[in-house]
Order: structure tokens, then sequence, then C-alpha cells
């Protein structure tokens, strides 16, 4: 069963050592307080595009992008976490949100399709068909033979193009890293409503190592840097989804509050000050690119 | 006529490829003749599982890593099946992102098959953006396709036909002075077309016959255009279904662009069943020469 602390490893921030710890918490404040930005940039008009947040699951990627620094991405659409934790430029970012030239994609793709190509980081662009990523990950791992990570949700984790991707991964034995983000929706509709199996033993039995665990970040780093050492691997990641499916409304309060559970195991590892600071720094920073009259300036508003 | 057939003009090019470092994905490869000894027995080949709309992504994910995958679909209408990678993702790449997935699939039509294994489908393809698509049916053809497709960074669609393999004939567009009609051929209805322009002339038709190896981008050259122009009637052949076709379409084209009534032969709009007369068939011979004459009844001048 689904629950905050479903595999938990314990005193996590002390085995994962200070530094990777305030890493991590850094990629995490990165996208809530970029999305934070967001959110009131979408309320005050300068943001028109639909976009699709990661806030409340942002520990899964901070995490990921820590233990697994350099993997070719294959992201689906609520990508902003992923793309912000593996070091995108917010800048760029917003501009597509906002749809300008200087946008990851030209400003012609949007939230669901962020891709990067720079400063080393490779992150294909999505294209909003659910699933789509996971066969191009395993593809592409067949052809280069690099380590690829394919991010998709437990809805798509259903389509049947990514079962057999999986069979495929697991026949060829390919370096490819599936990360299921249960948040335990599609758009609406709960995964038990859905399905009566569960994704990491179809992975199982296909032949792959998987591990069901929650979004406790230094769990997810600890895990994940042992399975990308035995690809194909599946971590099928229980986490929650704070706004809407798409836009920046919310349905009341999370089922858990991964960010504020953070904070207190940072506390609780002597690390508050550092946090706090590492906190207000990326807040700052993040405000900086959402500042208004900058908006005003760009989107002629 | 050469020395070298279809089909092993496309078994050297893939032999070529794959000694260089491309790839080739299909299912059932080495099975049963090796696609019709299109394929050579030699590395860089994966065998797909029975996973096909997977299986093109996995395609379309080598052709992001620069691998330049021929995605081996043995009939077309599987493409409905591998439709969804090829025409959301990789066709969509370079508009949406401005990178680019060339994956080269080898689509390949056969006639009297049944419903899901006689289609001929590459109208689909030229319907959604991105892709180029080509028909050839000729060695210098087909190793033409293959160059452009080398030296461009677009997903093709090649719509072979396997009544193409075995030739050999280049097949050479036919024209005439003062013709009384232009008949466009597509596909394997190239070689009824040559058929039906010995009906028609038999009986003192005077006709044109040009080819159409690209349907897309589909270029209006003065080789397709100047013989509509002197025989002022066209008519366009494909051997997939006429509605919202090829036919129809390249049809449309050739008459908004010159004013002069063009008809499109395709396949009727009825399942294609298994077993004969209700086959379906692409149009052959008599039918193209029933259809010309008709379209030359229909503006007075009537061949006796
Ligand atoms: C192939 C396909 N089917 C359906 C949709 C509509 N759709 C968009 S997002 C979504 C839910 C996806 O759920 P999940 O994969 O769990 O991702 P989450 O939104 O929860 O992050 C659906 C059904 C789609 N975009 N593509
Ligand atoms: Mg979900």
């Amino acid at each position: 069963m689904r629950s905050q602390n479903f595999a938990l490893i314990e005193n996590g921030p002390a085995i994962v050592g200070e530094d990777a710890a305030l890493e991590i918490f850094r990629r995490v404040c990165r996208t809530r307080f970029f999305e934070e930005g967001l959110v009131r940039a979408v309320k005050d008009g300068f943001v028109t595009s639909p976009v699709y947040l990661s806030t409340g699951q942002e520990s899964v990627a901070a995490a990921l992008s820590v233990a697994l620094p350099r993997p070719i991405i294959f992201a689906q659409h609520r990508c902003h976490g992923v793309y912000l934790s593996y070091g995108g430029d917010p800048v760029r970012l917003r501009d597509e949100l906002m749809g300008l030239p200087t946008g990851t994609s030209g400003g012609r793709a949007g939230s669901n399709c962020v891709q990067c190509h720079d400063d080393g980081v490779t992150m294909h662009g999505h294209h909003g068909l659910i699933g789509e990523n996971v066969p191009l990950a395993v593809g592409y791992a067949l052809a280069s033979g690099d380590t690829t990570l394919a991010i998709f949700g437990d809805g798509a984790a259903e389509e049947d193009y990514v079962l057999s991707s999986l069979g495929f991964a697991a026949t060829h034995r390919l370096p490819v890293l599936f990360v299921c983000e249960d948040n335990n929706l599609s758009i609406l509709t709960t995964v038990e409503t859905r399905r009566s199996w569960k994704v990491s033993n179809v992975a199982s039995s296909f032949g792959i190592g998987s591990e069901d665990l929650s979004d406790d970040p230094w769990t997810v780093y600890l895990k994940a840097r042992e399975l990308a050492k035995r690809t194909p691997a599946l971590m099928n990641i229980y986490t929650c989804r704070a706004n809407w499916h798409v836009g920046v409304g919310t349905d009341g309060p999370v089922e858990w509050d991964r960010f504020a559970e953070v904070k207190a195991a940072l506390d609780g590892a002597g690390l508050k000050d550092k946090a706090l600071g590492i906190e207000d720094a990326e807040r700052l920073s993040m405000e900086k690119v959402w500042e208004q009259g900058q908006l005003r300036r760009l989107s002629g508003k | 006529m050469g020395t070298r057939t279809v089909a092993e003009t496309i078994r050297e090019i893939t032999r070529a490829h794959l000694e260089n470092g491309g790839m080739l994905l299909g299912e059932s490869i080495s099975a049963v003749g090796w696609v019709n000894n299109t394929v050579p027995d030699v590395k860089n080949i994966v065998e797909l599982p029975m996973t096909d709309v997977a299986g093109a992504g996995i395609a379309a994910g080598a052709a992001l890593a620069g691998r330049r995958p021929v995605f081996v679909v043995r009939f077309q209408d599987f493409l409905i099946l591998n439709g969804s990678p090829l025409i959301f993702y990789a066709a969509k790449l370079k508009d949406l992102h401005g990178r680019s997935a060339p994956v080269f699939v080898r689509a390949i039509a056969a006639e009297g098959l049944g419903p899901v294994h006689s289609g001929v489908l590459h109208s689909l393809f030229m319907h959604f953006p991105g892709f180029k698509v080509a028909s050839p049916m000729t060695p210098r053809e087909y190793e033409e396709v293959w160059r452009i497709y080398m030296e461009n960074d677009d997903p093709f669609i090649c719509s072979e036909h396997r009544a193409s393999y075995a030739n050999k004939d280049e097949l050479a567009d036919e024209t005439v002075d003062g013709a009384d009609i232009t008949i466009y051929s597509i596909s394997s209805t190239r070689f009824e077309a040559k058929k039906a322009l010995k009906l028609l002339q038999n009986e003192g038709v005077r006709c044109n016959l040009v080819n159409i190896v690209w349907l897309k981008p589909f270029a209006l050259s003065s080789r397709l255009i100047e013989p509509l122009k002197d025989s002022k009637i066209g008519l366009v052949v494909d051997p997939g279904h006429e509605i919202a076709g090829a036919s129809e379409s390249i049809a449309y084209t050739l008459m908004i662009n010159t004013g002069y009534p063009v008809k499109a032969l395709g396949v009727e709009d009825r399942t294609k069943c298994l077993v004969p007369p209700l086959q379906n068939k692409a149009p052959d011979a008599f039918r193209i020469y029933e259809a010309a004459k008709g379209l030359l009844a229909c503006t007075g001048r009537v061949f006796t």
C-alpha cells in the first residue's frame, strides 16, 4: 500500500552525507520556488499556456539528479522538476512557458514538452503523448549503449507500449533506469480504480530489478544509486501532486507534505541553518527569474 | 533495362549501411526469406518482438541516437500501429524542438492478401507534417530516395511494393505531342498503367504516362505539369484508397494549379476481402483504361 514512509531508509541525510543531502535540498527548493513564481505569473496573466506543475513531487527528480548525474533523459509532461534539477536554465524554461523565442524550444512547445541540450545536459523533449518517452528511451539505450532515464507517471505505466518497452529492455539488458512517479492519479482517477496490478511486479516478472518506495529523497538517492548499477531497473516512487493535473489550482491539502518533511529531516540531522541559507538563496534567485517588471517587459503587457 | 532488381538494390544499400554502423529493426527479419530477399545477413540487425507500437518508438529512439535506423514494416497496414511514435514523435520533432529523428521506414505493400495485409497507406503520412514520402519502383529511384534520406534529417516513409521487387526496368515517362490525356501513376499501378497505355493507344488515344515517385514534398516540376498543359485532361492512379488518398490529393493539386480536370483513381471505398472477387485490388490496366475512356467521354471526346 502506498504510504509516505514506504520502504523508507531511516536517518537518510546522515547516510547520504551532508554535501549530497544539501545539494538534493537545493534542487528541491529550486523547483518549488520556480513554480511559486510561475503560479503568480499565471495568475497575473504573464503565462497563458497550460502548465503541469511538479510541486509536491520535487524530491524525486532532485534526488535522482544527484544520484545519477548524466543520463540521457526522457521525461514526460510533468517535467519542470526534472529539467531544473538536472541543471536546466530556469530563465530559458520561464521563456518557454511565456512563448518566447529564447525558450527551451523557441517558445513553441511549452510546459509539457521541455527539452535541454545545453551544458552537458541531454533531455529529449516530450510531445504530450503519455508514455511515448519510454520506448524512445529504450531505443536510445539500444542504439547508443548510453544510460537513459525514462521518467513517467503511474498512468503512463499502463500504456501497452510502455509495458512492452520494459520487456524489450529486459531481453536486451539495456542500461535504462525506469522511474514511475506514482502520484496515484491519472488526471483524477486513482490507481486502484484503474488496475489491480503493480508496475514493479510487472517489471520483476520481466526480469527487471524493481523497487517500490516513497519520495523520501534520501531513500530515492540511495536506491537509485544501487539500481543504476544493475540496469535495466525500475523504481515506483509514491509521491503527491500538490496542484491540479494541469493548471495552478489546488484541491485541498496533499496526502503528505514532503517538502516540510525534508526540512524536518535536515533539521534533525543538525543542518537547519545551512538548509535555511539554501532555501533563502533559492527563493531569492527564483524571485528574480519571475520579477514583475521583467515579465512586463518580456510579455509587452 | 538494368542488371539489378529492386530487391537486390535494397539489399546492397542495406548491406553497406549496416556495415557502416547503421541499424535495421523489424519483426521476423531473418525468417521467411529475409523480407523478400531485401535484407542481407549482416551485423546491426535487431529482431523486434511483436510490439508494433513500442517497436516504432524504439526505432525513433535509435534515430535520436544518430544511428539512422531502417525500420522494416512487412505490411503497410501495420503502419496504423506503428504510426503513433512516427507521426506524433519523429515527425513533429523538428517543428516543435528543432531537432530530428531520421528513421527510414520501409513500408512494404502487397496485393491480394486480405483486409489487413493488402493496404497501401502512404497517403496517411502525406497528411501529417514532418515526413518525406516516396514510392520508388525502380533500382535507380530507390537509390535516389536513399541518397536523399542520408542527406536529410527527416523521417522517411519509403512506400515499397512487392510488385516492384523483381523489376529491373527504369520505367521512363512516355510523352507524345498533342496527347489526349495524361496518366499519372504511383507505386504498383505504374506497371499496370504501362499496359493500359497500350490498350488506349490501340484505340487511337494519344497518352502521356508520367511516373510519380515523390509524394511529399510534391513538387510541381515541369516534368509533371507540361504534359497536362498539353493534354488538358489528367488521371492520377494510386493503389491506395481513393477517398482522401494520394490520388485525390495529387489530382487536386494538379487541377488547382493548371485549371484542367484531373480525375483520381484508387481503391474503392470498401474492405479488401481475401477471397476473389471481393479483393478490391488496386486499379489494374483495364480499370485505368476504362477510367481514361470515361474521362475523355465526359469531355466529349469519344474514341471507338
Ligand atoms: C496517449 C495519451 N493518452 C491520454 C492522454 C491524456 N492524459 C494526459 S496526462 C494524463 C494522465 C497521466 O497520468 P500519469 O502518467 O500518472 O502522470 P501525472 O499527470 O500523474 O504526472 C492523461 C490520461 C495523453 N496525453 N496521451
Ligand atoms: Mg499520475
